[in-house]
């Protein structure tokens, strides 16, 4: 997340008006050594599948990301227009770190990668809206044995 | 809100894992966000400590900035049609788009259904009273029209090393045809009947800052 002091002045005051979901409890598990955990990617950065449909906008669905995806294979439908693009036009790792996490269930730095990750929309929409698709990512990561999300807010 | 375990990053939005094109850092960032997996109690924020570098192998500020490799000479047609002005520059930077998408071996372009010379000829449609499309569908595919173009003059652009995000943004919407049709298009639509194609103009279309720059 930018520092404030960084952005625009127009784009620092909107992210500060912005409200701040409170929530009753604060979720905490533990789990196995990092180099046995099965990891997935959960995004909002709005990546895709060539040819998959676009993100309307105003939308809680998801995209599914197959684990044997290549930067090549995706394109960002993302609607929000306040933020840069470019370094995910020259790097899709620089949002979707694909090739890294590759090189490090490689290594054995962790254990394996799902066979799906996912992608959200983040734009337009209060969070609570995305909870129901949410659940359904939740089950589905369930159900690939998913120990580990890496949350990729954008 | 409180996830269990949250690394703060310095980096401008749009890239969480700092730089492209620079795996070495964005291994470190990966790896910092790995690490909050160990810690015995939570909730944990913790702070990368570092900015992402600039450009590999650039530094735009020691050769003076950078500048789009493209010039845009007058085009032969005439000045208030921007469609016909997008077509152009769009004929001027396809071999640099064409460059970048062989040496990366990929394009994010392609949301849209359309050409690049289609989608030019879309957009311009809409500048023109009654919109050729309207509602959510309509608003949509317009969008997804102008991020294509978007995304090809950035390619394009960034074609050249030393293009940082803001560079290439102030020129997009400072310096082309297809920014002011942008811009005029946010113009038009925001004044027009259609509630979605409005959102659109208000919303989704011209980015804070630069809509900021224009006042």
């Amino acid at each position: 997340m930018v520092r404030l002091s960084d952005l625009a002045e127009e784009d620092r005051d909107h992210l500060l008006a912005m409200p701040c979901p409170q929530f009753e409890d604060a979720p905490w598990v533990t789990g196995p050594p990092l180099s046995q955990r099965r990891l997935a990617v959960v995004t909002t950065s709005g990546v895709q599948l060539r040819g998959d449909a676009p993100f309307a906008i105003r939308t809680a669905e998801y995209r599914v990301i197959p684990g044997d995806a290549t930067a090549a294979d995706l394109i960002m439908s993302h609607t929000s227009v306040n933020f840069d693009r470019t370094g995910f036009q020259r790097d899709a790792n620089v949002v979707f770190p694909i090739d890294r996490l590759r090189e490090l269930a490689d290594e054995g730095v962790i254990g394996t990668l799902a066979d799906y990750h996912y992608a959200f929309n983040g734009a337009y929409m209060e969070p609570r809206a995305y909870a129901g698709t949410a659940r359904e990512v939740a089950a589905l990561l369930r159900g690939d044995a998913v120990d580990t999300v890496l949350l990729v807010p954008v | 809100m409180r996830p269990p375990r949250a690394l703060w990053v310095p980096f401008p939005l749009g890239r969480p894992f700092g730089a492209p094109d620079n795996p070495d850092f964005q291994r470190r960032v990966l790896l910092a966000t790995l690490q909050l997996l160990t810690a015995d109690s939570g909730p944990v924020l913790a702070d990368f400590p570092d900015d992402a570098p600039g450009d590999a192998g650039v530094d735009a500020a020691a050769d003076g900035g950078w500048a789009c490799p493209v010039s845009f000479p007058a085009p032969p047609v005439d000045p208030a049609d921007l469609g016909a002005a997008v077509a152009a520059e769009i004929g001027r930077l396809a071999p640099w788009y064409e460059a970048a998408r062989c040496a990366r071996g990929r394009t994010t372009v392609g949301v849209s259904a359309f050409s690049i010379e289609a989608a030019t000829a879309h957009a311009a449609r809409f500048l023109e009273a009654p919109p050729p499309e309207t509602g959510a569908e309509g608003a949509i595919r317009l969008k997804r029209a102008l991020e294509d173009l978007k995304a090809f003059y950035s390619e394009a652009a960034a074609a050249q090393p030393g293009a940082r995000g803001d560079d290439v943004a102030d020129w997009l919407w400072r310096e082309t045809a297809l920014g002011r049709l942008m811009a005029r298009l946010g113009q038009v639509l925001a004044a027009g009947d259609d509630a979605e194609l409005r959102f659109l103009a208000e919303r989704s279309l011209v980015p804070r800052a630069q809509g900021a720059r224009r006042d």
